[in-house]
């Protein structure tokens, strides 16, 4: 089965944001607040119902790098594109009770808006913090790989519209050389904390929307160990049922003493 | 091309005249992005350290905060005392106890089932879907779990209902006999599940300060439950030693619950020390806990010490699973509580 997936790299990203508008436009996606967050250049914040492609700005003091801005204190700035990771062990599809979140044929992961009726268990069940609930909809929205496109022959629009390739649209191994070989490119060139971000040792079993990123990956804002939530359930289940048999015991014991009349 | 027969149904593709000009319209986005953008330096690291420590992106939250409204908690408080009812009422019958408070039981059980989906229709965001949540059966969703367990309660206790109040109006055939005891012990075990099972659905979740506590939520859940269909039982005027009883063991166990929380001080659980959530479980966790035992031990002689020691019980039981809620918000909030984690 061919998987489909992304490769997004911080260091060719220029933060132009034409992905989060060619994302808008094509999915007609409803405007989510107009307001200045004072951090670096973003003011988009965070993905959300209502955004699908987040650029990050990140500033990093005292930190050498290739967008060093010509400043008094200089700092690397660097540029990433956020997106759904597409996991191949998603919390979101897990968790949906309706059956509303599936695969596709592609390996992505969808929500049919006509099934969805907004539980929000999908919400609390993403270790990323990507799908949300639009409270204007009430459904849960996120990006949706552009389905529609690729059953259509075409890439996402993030990718068409990106003028650096900075996204890269492809198949799932192909991509993974292509990073593979970009962060030994990068390393080569002296940048030491070039790494691939895709968590493929976790309960999440790895992502289809993977990026090339600089430095640790905490600083943005992606779980080194994120956890898919099923894996609780075991031992959340094995408590539920051991407490139950528990207070079983104890209820008839009440009752017990109580036709004993020794109370 | 063929299709994908569910997504044509959610959402027609553009047809071919509009897909030339979204096309181009894409490339002109393209375009406009990269004539204006410019790299400022050229591809070269330019010396000294990398690999900087940043715990986070500008404090902003790594995860999604749940979205649930007031209904939620309301029907986890609701759904535990309706469930642990039907429990109670089962076991009472199984040790010969009263008919009056069978029949309670098994009502109070029958009102909570009718309350518990109206609060969980009212949460959703497209309440005329309610009935989607029946299309799968879905063992991997504590969710899905959830609503079969609901609608199995709903069924069985309405059952044991009809069966019981036949009986007590002189129907008296062995087959009603046995229907009921079978819809009563249907209903004790789903019951059962379904006061339990709440833990587990918060429990199972990518937020940290649920997930961390996946195994005491449970516990937690369960124990307030019986200790809130005893209460129930007690302010109904059901005074008898067994209440008395259930509640010393309810309200014990929390006591012990709120202390191993109060000395277990982990960072995962900072939002039940500090801040709002924390400020309401440390409340709900004394009304539950020492003040529910201290008043029914230094005045549980007495039917108004007993119905005081029930109350606080009851209003502990309800703050505490607000204040769940609201400390896994917090929790969602912080974002170093789920990228500090370790693989």
């Amino acid at each position: 089965m061919a998987v489909a997936a992304f490769l997004t790299d911080a260091t060719l990203c220029i933060g132009c944001k034409a992905c989060e508008v060619a994302c808008k436009e094509w999915n007609e996606v409803p405007e989510d607040g107009l307001v200045l967050s004072g951090f670096s250049y973003d003011n988009t914040k965070a993905l959300g119902a209502s955004t699908w492609r987040h650029v990050m700005f990140l500033e990093q003091p005292e930190v050498a790098g290739p967008q060093m801005a010509d400043t008094k204190d200089p700092f690397r700035w660097v540029f990433l594109s956020d997106v759904c990771k597409h996991c191949a062990n998603a919390g979101c599809l897990e968790s949906c009770p309706t059956g509303a979140i599936v695969r596709t044929e592609v390996a992505s992961v969808f929500v049919q808006p006509d099934v969805c009726n907004g539980c929000g268990y999908c919400v609390v069940s993403c270790p990323f913090g990507v799908i949300d609930k639009r409270p204007e909809d009430g459904r849960a929205f996120k990006c949706t790989f552009c389905y529609d496109r690729q059953k259509a022959g075409l890439i996402p629009a993030c990718a068409k519209a990106c003028p650096t390739q900075s996204i890269r649209f492809g198949d799932l191994e192909e991509l993974h050389q292509r990073g593979k070989s970009r962060v030994q490119e990068l390393r080569d060139r002296g940048y030491d904390d070039a790494r691939i971000y895709d968590p493929q040792e976790t309960s999440v079993g790895g992502i289809h929307a993977f990026f090339v990123i600089l430095g640790e990956p905490e600083a943005y804002n992606l779980p080194p160990a994120p956890v898919v939530p099923t894996v609780h359930l075991k031992s959340a289940w094995s408590s539920a049922l051991i407490s139950a048999a528990v207070i079983v015991v104890l209820i008839c014991v009440a009752f017990a003493f109580q036709t004993g009349g020794t109370l | 091309m063929k299709r994908f027969e569910p997504f044509a149904r959610a959402k027609t593709m553009k047809p071919a005249t509009q897909l030339k000009a979204t096309e181009e319209r894409l490339e002109e986005i393209r375009r406009s992005a990269s004539d204006v953008a410019q790299r400022t330096a050229p591809l070269q690291p330019m010396g000294g350290p990398q690999n900087p420590k940043q715990e986070s992106y500008y404090g902003l939250p790594a995860l999604k905060a749940p979205v649930w409204t007031w209904e939620v908690p309301l029907y986890f408080f609701l759904g535990g005392i309706a469930g642990m009812s039907a429990c109670t009422g089962f076991i009472a019958q199984l040790f010969h106890g009263g008919s009056a408070l069978i029949r309670f039981c098994l009502w109070t059980g029958l009102v909570g089932a009718a309350l518990c989906p109206l609060l969980l229709i009212a949460d959703l965001g497209r309440p005329m879907r309610f009935l989607n949540m029946l299309r799968v059966f879905k063992l991997r969703s504590a969710m899905s779990m959830g609503a079969w367990i609901l609608v199995a309660f709903s069924n069985c206790v309405l059952l044991a209902v009809v069966c019981f109040e036949l009986q007590l109006r002189g129907f008296a055939n062995p087959l009603l006999v046995g229907l009921l005891w079978l819809a009563e012990a249907a209903a004790a075990v789903t019951g059962l599940l379904l006061a339990g099972y709440t833990g587990v659905l918060i429990g199972a979740t990518a937020v940290p300060v649920w997930s961390e506590n996946r195994t005491l939520l449970p516990a937690h859940f369960l124990t307030s439950g019986f200790g809130g269909a005893a209460g129930i039982l007690e302010l109904a005027g059901f005074l008898i030693p067994a209440t008395q009883i259930l509640g010393f063991a309810a309200s014990g166990i929390e006591t012990l619950i709120e202390v191993m929380l109060q000395v277990r001080k982990r960072p995962v659980d900072t939002p039940l020390h500090h801040g709002g959530s924390g400020r309401a479980l440390l409340l709900a966790g004394l009304l539950e806990g020492p003040a529910a035992l201290l008043l029914r031990a230094f005045l549980g002689s007495g039917s108004k010490g007993r119905c005081a020691a029930a109350g606080v019980f009851l209003i502990g039981s309800l703050l505490s699973r607000y204040a769940w809620i609201w400390a896994g918000r917090a929790s969602a909030r912080d974002p170093g509580a789920q990228l500090q984690k370790k693989a």
